[in-house]
């Protein structure tokens, strides 16, 4: 069953009348409808081909947002062999929102780190929806500090919609958590590789992707405050989002034009949910790619180089 | 006639910086509701003389209050890139830039300076809520960036004094890049061995709080600020019900272990000094009266308030 977005209604539309013609003619063996079947396919196919060929950006958002996307659980279990789990911030919980762990990578020991929203309502939950309190950033603060200590590459994949806005997460620290999160990523002499997969959500992103390398899926999104959010303070009015998205530039091209994202990794037509297997290989492909621009490089060299990019970035503005 | 314009002008002279006062001469406090003379307001830090409260500063009257004499030279602080994203949303980024600018009469929402507190001499950067909510853009951040480098390359500690509503969305993704930057500051004066002071001022809240104003060696805030990411009414609408009295003000904070101190505004100057100096190891110093930024009030003055 496909989950179709809200801007993909016509593409439903044309697809659910393939399937009935075909439903129709498995009772009844006498109709020919293939040649009218395949007709409609060809029409679906075009027509998602150029639905996606110029995504507006609240409809990368929506696209970003899409619960079939591959999470970073999809994209763990499938890349990495042996991977470990290490739970918990020794101070208050294990957060759910965020997995890590050791895990090899073609036979590498990496640190993998990432955000992960879960696939149903119960998981969903038990995720937080990606959300993480303080004793997340305090478990990837934890594993990167393991991971410095033993020469480990880290492996960052990004996907919230940003910190958790509850009560308990603000009285444990949440901002000191961001901060310090943030901090360590600048301090490891190992290299540090982020891949935005869906959303990155302001600070919540920011304390797991500053990283020597950003690479972000074509149509992921990474800002500082969400479209809606962003809508209701300045437009005064939350239902002005797709103007929100627009004036954030929040899409990966315009990420990379500004040198925030530093690859923008192709996803399938039709978006990473529409093909899984193709969309993980080619982060895979990424994050072997970006790391191995790191071989051979001395510690001090590769956490100098993160702190020397981000000092730099702002000198690129957009094109008018 | 010469004796006589000689004589004339300093009353004509006193008269017309009186006019300049903002027309009313009254600000009422929102916390008790005492009508307080502008003149003692601003002699006391804009802290209510009633009740304590502490209301807005700009970066400049702080600056004037907190170093030795009133005196400070600014720290030059390298230009950003004007509106990058040519963003626009109900006004353009670009007006409401000039539109702040008229307002404070500042160039941006943070000042740095340089100078000597209680004889030690610092390195010290203000945020200003009253431009664009202090909100931290590229020009913050080049500010703070600016800041440590200039401590590092005098050897001098580092305060800064945060105020924010958080990061500046007409730069979207460049104003988040900023909680980076800026600990990158952060990271050059701890290598550097110098000790880095965030006094926390109201309100602290976003992409500021989760970043260079969460990573001082000592942590201070000034009495009931707001310190937050998530603010209040964020909060109440995902969890749904009411928080308790005091959340996320500085003394919650404080309770929560979140900070070292708690301290009113007027004895900002004198704890800062005593820190600084015991982390440097400098002998304890004789801290100089503040300068005041006006004469006190006229009998005139004093007679109408009442
Ligand atoms: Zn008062």
């Amino acid at each position: 069953m496909t989950n179709y977005l809200e801007f993909e209604k016509p593409l439903a539309e044309i697809e659910g009348k393939a399937e009935e013609l075909r439903a129709m003619a498995r009772a009844n063996e006498e109709m020919d409808i293939e040649k009218e079947a395949a007709a409609l396919d060809k029409k679906a196919a075009d027509l998602l081909k150029s639905l996606y060929a110029d995504l507006s950006a609240w409809r990368k958002c929506q696209v970003a947002r899409h619960p079939d996307r591959p999470h970073c659980r999809d994209y763990i279990d499938t890349l990495f062999t042996e991977y470990t789990p290490l739970a918990g911030d020794r101070n208050f919980a294990d957060d759910h929102a965020v997995m890590g762990g050791l895990a090899r990578l073609d036979g590498t020991p990496v640190m993998v780190i990432g955000h992960e929203k879960g696939f149903d309502t119960k998981t969903r939950i038990e995720h937080n929806f990606g959300m993480a309190r303080p004793e997340g950033y305090r478990k990837a603060i934890r594993l990167m500090e393991l991971a410095d200590k033993f020469g480990i590459p880290i492996v960052t994949l990004v996907d919230t919609p940003g910190a958790y806005p509850g009560k308990g997460a603000e009285e444990r620290g949440q901002s000191e958590a961001i901060a310090r999160s943030t901090e360590k990523c600048l301090q490891v002499k190992v290299p540090l590789i982020s891949v935005i997969i869906g959303e990155g959500g302001s600070g919540g992103a920011v304390a797991f992707a500053t990283a020597n390398r950003v690479a972000m899926l074509e149509h992921s999104i990474y800002s500082v405050i969400s479209p809606e959010g962003c809508a209701s303070i300045l437009w005064k009015d939350a239902d002005k989002m797709r103007e929100a998205a627009e004036a954030l530039r929040l899409t990966a091209q315009n990420l990379a034009e500004l040198g925030v994202c530093d690859r923008i990794i192709p996803e399938p037509v039709g978006g990473a949910h529409r093909n899984k297997e193709a969309t993980i290989a080619a982060v895979g492909d990424a994050i072997r790619a970006m790391l191995a621009e790191f071989k051979g490089r001395k510690g001090k060299e590769i956490r100098d180089g993160r702190r020397k990019k981000y000092l730099a970035l702002g000198s690129k503005g957009l094109a008018a | 006639m010469n004796w006589i314009t000689n004589y004339v002008r300093p009353k004509v002279n006193s008269l017309f910086s009186r006019r300049e006062v903002p027309e009313n001469l009254w600000t009422k406090c929102d916390e008790c509701g005492t009508m307080l003379f502008h003149r003692e307001l601003a002699d006391n830090q804009n802290v209510c003389t009633s009740c304590g409260h502490h209301m807005a500063i700009t970066a400049r009257a702080r600056f004037t209050a907190l170093f030795d004499g009133g005196s400070f030279a600014e720290v030059a602080v390298p230009e950003p890139l004007t509106d990058p994203l040519h963003f626009r949303d109900q006004k353009k980024y670009t007006d409401r830039m000039k539109a702040a600018q008229k307002s404070t009469g500042e160039k941006e929402a943070m000042l740095v300076a340089e100078g000597d507190i209680g004889g030690t001499p610092v390195v010290a950067a203000a945020q200003d809520f009253s431009f664009m909510g202090g909100s931290m853009g590229m020009y913050v951040g080049n500010a703070i960036i600016a800041g440590a480098e200039k401590a590092v390359e005098l050897q001098r500690p580092f305060i800064l004094f945060s105020a924010a509503g958080g990061a500046r969305m007409q730069e979207g993704i460049l104003s988040l890049m900023q909680m980076p930057r800026t600990t990158v500051a952060v990271e050059m004066l701890k290598e550097a061995g110098l000790p880095y002071i965030v006094v926390l001022t109201h309100p602290t809240t976003g992409g500021v709080t989760a970043s260079y104003a969460m990573l001082g060696d000592v942590q201070i805030a000034e009495p009931n600020a707001l310190i937050c990411f998530a603010g209040p009414r964020v909060i109440e609408q995902t969890i749904r019900e009411k928080l308790p009295e005091g959340f996320q003000r500085a003394e919650y904070l404080l309770d929560h272990g979140m900070l070292d101190r708690v301290t009113p505004r007027t004895k900002l100057r004198e704890e800062l000094t005593t820190i600084l100096r015991m982390l440097l190891a400098l002998p304890a110093a004789e801290i100089t009266p503040p300068a005041k930024s006006e004469a006190a009030p006229t009998p005139e003055e004093k007679a109408a308030k009442k």
